[in-house]
């Protein structure tokens, strides 16, 4: 740098110019995972509080109770891993056909629209799907709901009034929104298996979907990693869940009935928690949120990573945006 | 043929024929979304949306001006931070790849990218809301710039490790230090797709809600002071869509239409240039 408009000084300064870049690049790298970091100890510190006074019965009480001071999270609990679960039984057959398809079936031509318009799905805003959600999906689901025959209607499954809003319509909208996130790492995965596993079925006779099996068998890590990456997804989906779940603290098993999920929950009472105590329950749900998502996030990865390390370095993870 | 052969190949017809249809099935809900919001969208826009603050309940007009200069504020103040910072950290990745800082920094991103942005929206409520003492434009930012982050890494590594060897090993050959290299010869190289990824970033954090909900709250003035509450497209849109009142809702479909429309033009403009560039480093 000593040298105007050179390329260098002498080879001592060089050294140490390299040291700097170095120096200064990891630094500012390092901001990455101290964001990780900050935000683990800041959700703590958030919420002892709420860890002093309730222990561990703050995730096995049912009663939320703000005006009492009684808080439980049970409930939220309970209906974000109920519409997560639903979510990704209707999500990932779908994604993984996507992926099967684009990776092995689509006429070449069509391969690159396709794959621009599944990822489209992943752009439209969560504030999107849930202005949707309220006004196209609901009204749909609440006539599904008043045509469900009688005898369904008293079975678990499907009982209580048929208002629209409620577990059925978020886990549909999580569905959607999941999709494209599985599809495209699963895609990935099934790049990275080497076209000899496809090519020694074909020769052994197989039909098409025999020599797929046989990829996703191969794959199937990564196959689990994509999903778990859904998963995540799913779990921390904020706006559109809020919008269609109806919001009540029930635990139920009714596809029909209204419930709520951690992060709606921190979406609605957040700026009402007029108590420390309350703030800090609040906070402790979205310390948990946290832990939960981060470690699903690092197996799904790590499980992402080991197939992809045969083919290629690493798998080019969507840089789509966290949906919320 | 057996009847063992038959029943195989139908199999295969069969599941075959079921992930064609899973495309389908994918793009019905996005070809439905996508024609709703401009339906309702096109119907609700006119001019004063673009040009009036809200009016009071029970007044009809008004529009959301306040609030897309609001998101274009708070978009700006997240980039201030997160570009800088996402760009030099991938440019750290892509030199110094086998580092060991280097692994726990790309798995630090994906893991921040992962993150669900509500819990985003809390740490910038502890972090910039708290000992601020009130809402403000520069928490929203703050939240929008820590998701932006883990997006302009990774991009801005894959972007690199795009640009040719021969480049570096010219830069080097002439007696250009590595960092000199790095940032006259090829991070100037990979720019424009960096530019491109970093505008994706934009548009997609521009659609966030959650993390502005207790950050940047909302307001229904012209208000541009960075310290203050400000308005944004999404919160006013969520505002209105859970409002009861049918003018509101019909406010709700306009933004929500302005937002697809400005995500659809990013996201169509990126993958031209993403375009154009693979066929350039390929020939």
């Amino acid at each position: 740098m000593r040298a105007a408009g050179g390329w260098g000084g002498a080879s001592g300064s060089r050294a140490s110019e390299g040291r700097g870049f170095r120096l200064g690049t990891g630094l500012v790298a390092l901001l990455v995972p101290a964001a990780v970091a900050g935000i683990a100890v800041v959700l703590t510190s958030g919420s002892i509080l709420s860890i002093k006074e309730f222990g561990l019965s703050f995730w096995g009480t049912r009663t939320w109770d703000p005006v009492a001071g009684q808080f439980g999270a049970l409930p939220f609990i309970w209906g974000t891993l109920y519409s997560s679960v639903l979510a990704l039984l209707l999500s990932t057959p779908i994604a993984l056909g996507i992926a099967i398809f684009l990776s092995d079936l689509s006429p070449y031509a069509l391969r690159q629209p396709l794959v621009f318009l599944t990822e489209l799905l992943a752009a439209i805003p969560s504030i999107v799907y849930g202005l949707w959600g309220i006004f196209v999906l609901v009204p749909i689901v609440r006539s599904l709901e008043m045509r469900t025959p009688a005898w369904l209607r008293h079975t678990p499954l499907f009982e209580g009034p048929p208002v629209g809003v409620g577990m059925l319509a978020a886990s549909l909208i999580l569905a959607v929104m999941v999709i494209p996130f599985t599809a495209s790492v699963a895609r990935e995965v099934l790049k990275a298996v080497p076209a000899t596993q496809r090519e020694a079925a074909y020769a052994l006779g197989a039909t098409r979907w025999e020599a797929i099996r046989a990829t996703l068998f191969y794959g199937r890590t990564g196959i689990i990693g994509a999903i778990m990456l859904g998963l995540g997804r799913a779990l921390g989906e904020t706006m559109a869940v809020t919008m269609v779940i109806g919001n009540s603290p029930a635990i139920s098993l009714s596809l029909f009935a209204p419930q709520y999920t951690m992060a709606a929950v921190i979406a609605n009472e957040f700026t009402e928690a007029a108590d420390a105590l309350y703030l800090h329950a609040l906070m402790e749900i979205g310390l948990v949120l946290f832990i939960i998502t981060v470690a699903i996030n690092a197996l799904s990865r790590l499980l992402i990573w080991r197939v992809a390390a045969e083919r290629q370095p690493r798998v080019v993870l969507p840089a789509a945006a966290p949906i919320g | 043929m057996t009847r063992t052969d038959w029943r195989r190949r139908a199999m295969s017809r069969l599941l075959v024929s079921f992930c064609a249809a899973s495309v389908l099935l994918a793009l019905l809900p996005l070809a439905w979304v996508l024609f709703f919001v401009g339906k309702q969208g096109l119907a609700a826009l006119n001019a004063s949306f673009f040009t009036q603050v809200p009016k009071p309940v029970g007044e009809a007009g008004g529009g959301m001006a306040n609030a897309m200069v609001g998101t274009l504020i708070l978009i700006g103040l997240g980039a201030a931070a997160a570009v800088p910072v996402g760009i030099v950290s991938g440019l750290y990745l892509a030199e110094f790849k086998a580092t060991r800082l280097a692994s726990a920094v790309r798995f630090a991103a994906d893991v921040l990218n992962g993150v669900p942005s509500i819990v985003i929206g809390i740490f910038a409520y502890s972090v910039a809301v708290l000992p601020l003492g009130r809402f403000s434009a520069i928490a929203g930012g703050f939240a929008l710039g820590i998701m932006m982050i883990p997006i302009i890494v990774r991009t801005t590594e894959e972007l690199l490790r795009l640009v040719p060897a021969t480049l570096r090993d010219g830069a080097l050959a002439l007696g250009a230090t590595r960092g000199r290299a790095a940032l006259t010869v090829i991070l100037p190289a990979a720019l424009p797709g960096i530019m491109t990824g970093v505008l994706v970033a934009l548009a997609r954090v521009a659609g966030e809600t959650a993390p502005l909900l207790f950050t940047s709250f909302n307001n229904r003035f012209w208000s541009t002071r960075l310290d203050r509450p400000i308005a944004s497209l999404t919160v006013q849109i969520y505002t209105y869509a859970i409002s009861p009142y049918d003018d509101w809702h019909r406010q709700a479909w306009a933004g929500a239409s302005v937002l697809i429309a400005a995500v659809l033009l990013f996201s169509i403009l990126a993958r031209l240039v993403t375009r154009r560039l693979e066929r350039m480093h390929r020939s």
